[in-house]
């Protein structure tokens, strides 16, 4: 996993809130075997027509956005538990999601591969839409290390949370399973122990 | 010693060790796969060198990209049948049993866990699969994990979990006739809203639980995900421990006694305190369906789509405009062109008796297509046993073989652009079930109701 420490990058705005798995990968490009290439079908369905042009009016294909911060409404990553939600966005080059809300599954599986899923206040994140909104090239400032979000160079900022332990990994790029293989006798005497 | 909730037993008999920060090791007794969510993980711990760590608590199905006609040839899309011949070459080079396609066991993997009593009480239980909240219906803790995490299991039988809050959810009193289990969790996800568990695990109590089958259990705890929590759980009882006995993998002779003295202390304390509590009186929940976008978009079938609230109103108009519908319009009487009956939510055979007792006798609107789709092999086998699959023929619906199908349209099973599905599933997404399908939630006898009759009815009528 990639190491993440800060991060300053102009902003996709997208509020539409309760956005599903399925809308951020469809479970038709669930079919291969590895962990590349998902970007090129993120939002494939509010992205493209079926034909495969793509749609004017949707924000990836707006050339007045782009940036590696996705800021979306409430309730993001809500739904199927599929990895390859992460995998699409992060290959796509999203390295935040911004949102006032993370479904648990998707929360997860970000930080299982160095995406930051920052969630900051329902105002904060109005305030970032509104700045958008207002500059398209208004930057966020995320610093990991101190837990703090910026919008712009010298505007709002926004202390927030993150599991001690996930910070620890996000920063070195740890991975659990590195952990979870160096705890192996402990799991063996757990196993032992639980024998009824 | 401190009153615990039914979660907090089982949490914390599963604690290998506590790490700083607030995470613990989770020892995971049961971890099912599938072909989907797999392959990346055996990749991972090929490029580790390592083996799986348990395999024989480890088990494999094929069915979220399968088939459910001739599934005795070989699959045609060739995607899927790469998908497929992955797992069974993966599962054979580390060693996992596989009840693969052609296997008299093969089914989605959250209905032949319980029926073939891989599924216990007291157990964790993950799978890469969101709906895995399916087996909390027995008692256990179960949840859906990332393809990371399905690595993690593979190699270590371990997760580094968080423990979530607890919410209770007592369900008293006496359904309604024609009310199901899916009414219940549509009802409640339609109160707290898609996102109002998340961070919670759910313990689903009350009368209303307690009379409900084991079917109707795993129903409810199935569509916990559809409001944002990890999972639910019910705690067993003589209906639970009836189910399991005798079945496959259940414990027998002195185990089984062993096993059952445990399972008994498995409910929450009359004093346990949860962090979130709600109360929900069965006379109140009617015949549920959907009209939006998420599983939380549901009212009574009589019920008219809410005008559109000021918060979050443009997610709201995009939901409806989807759909083709309007706020303050009825759903009784929308035309139907669709109905799938199947899926890890109501594919069980309890599920295909209500719908099949419910056609008996009629004949579909010709203006719908109708498919059933067992939950398993030994479903559909029981099925046939019972001369359910002549009447669902006899009444013009397709009868399947089993695997996730249309629920999320990874195989052929889809439903075209614009048209409208009235499905058992468990989620209403955009293009869940085909790019610009339309989906509307209900139970099996709504469903099968709508079948009928062309057009969204209410079963009580």
């Amino acid at each position: 996993m990639q190491k993440f420490t800060q991060l300053t990058s102009t902003i996709v705005p997208l509020p539409n809130e309760d956005v599903d798995t399925d809308q951020i990968i469809p479970a038709r490009f669930l079919k291969a075997t590895t962990r590349d290439g998902f970007g090129e079908n993120l939002f494939r369905d509010w992205r493209f027509h079926p034909d495969g042009s793509p749609k004017q009016d949707f924000v990836l294909n707006n050339p007045t956005h782009g940036g590696a911060v996705l800021a979306a409404g409430r309730n993001f990553g809500c739904g199927s538990s599929r990895e390859h939600a992460a995998w699409a966005l992060y290959d796509y080059g999203f390295r935040v999601v911004v949102s006032s809300f993370f479904a648990d599954i998707f929360r997860g599986n970000a930080l299982n591969n160095g995406l930051l899923p920052l969630q900051v206040s329902p105002a904060f994140l109005h305030q970032i839409f509104t700045a958008v909104a207002q500059d398209p090239t208004t930057v966020l400032s995320v610093d990991l290390e101190q837990q703090i979000v910026r919008i712009g160079a010298d505007g709002p900022q926004e202390q927030f949370d993150i599991d001690p332990f996930r910070k620890v990994c996000m920063l070195n790029g740890y991975d659990d399973i590195d952990y979870l293989l160096s705890m192996k006798e402990e799991i063996e005497d757990f196993e032992q122990a639980a024998q009824p | 010693m401190a009153a615990k909730t039914l979660f907090d037993k089982i949490w914390e008999a599963h604690v290998v060790k506590p790490v700083e920060g607030g995470q613990d090791v989770l020892y995971i007794d049961r971890h099912l796969i599938h072909e989907v969510t797999s392959p990346q993980a055996f990749d991972g711990l090929r490029q580790r060198g390592i083996p799986v760590f348990r395999p024989a608590q480890t088990i494999a199905t094929a069915d979220h990209n399968v088939p459910t006609l001739h599934q005795h040839l070989p699959i045609v899309e060739p995607l899927s049948r790469f998908q497929v011949d992955k797992l069974t070459e993966n599962c054979r080079e580390f060693g996992i049993e596989l009840y693969g396609l052609g296997h008299a066991w093969q089914g989605i993997v959250h209905v032949i866990g319980p029926e073939l009593g891989i599924t216990q009480p007291g157990m964790t239980i993950v799978c890469g699969d969101s709906h895995t909240s399916t087996h909390g219906a027995f008692g256990t803790i179960a949840f859906g994990i990332g393809t990371s995490q399905v690595e993690q299991v593979l190699a270590t039988q371990c997760l580094l979990q968080k423990k979530p809050k607890r919410m209770r959810i007592t369900v008293d009193g006496t359904l309604a006739s024609g009310v199901t289990a899916k009414d219940i969790i549509l009802h409640i996800i339609a109160q707290l809203s898609a996102a109002g568990a998340t961070g919670y695990f759910v313990e689903y109590a009350g009368s209303a639980i307690r009379a409900l089958s084991m079917e109707g259990r795993m129903t409810i705890c199935n569509m916990s995900i559809e409001m944002g929590a990890r999972g639910g759980l019910i705690a067993p009882d003589e209906v639970t421990f009836e189910y399991v006995r005798n079945r496959e993998f259940a414990p027998k002779g002195s185990d089984w006694e062993k096993a059952l003295q445990y399972w008994q202390t498995l409910h929450s304390d009359p004093d346990a305190v949860f962090d979130q509590e709600y109360y929900i009186q069965a006379e109140d929940i009617a015949p549920m369906v959907t009209y939006g976008t998420n599983p939380g978009m549901g009212i009574p079938v009589d019920g008219a789509i809410p005008q559109v609230s000021a918060e979050g109103g443009a997610s709201f108009e995009k939901s409806l405009e989807y759909m083709g519908f309007a706020p303050g319009e009825k759903m009784l009487g929308k035309t139907v062109d669709y109905v799938f009956i199947g899926s890890c939510t109501n594919s069980r055979i309890e599920d295909l008796r209500l719908a099949a007792a419910y056609v008996k006798g009629k004949y579909k609107a010709p203006n719908v297509r109708a498919m059933v789709v067992p939950g398993s092999k030994q479903v559909e086998q029981q099925a046939k046993a019972e001369g359910l699959d002549r009447i669902f023929a006899e009444a013009g619906f397709e009868f399947r073989e089993p695997g996730c199908s249309a629920c999320l349209a990874m195989n052929e099973d889809k439903v075209p652009a614009g048209k409208y599905c009235v499905s058992t599933s468990n989620r209403n997404f955009e293009g869940r079930q085909g790019p610009g399908a339309r989906t509307i939630l209900a139970g099996p006898l709504m469903a099968a109701a709508a079948a009928i009759a062309g057009k969204i009815v209410d079963v009580r009528a």
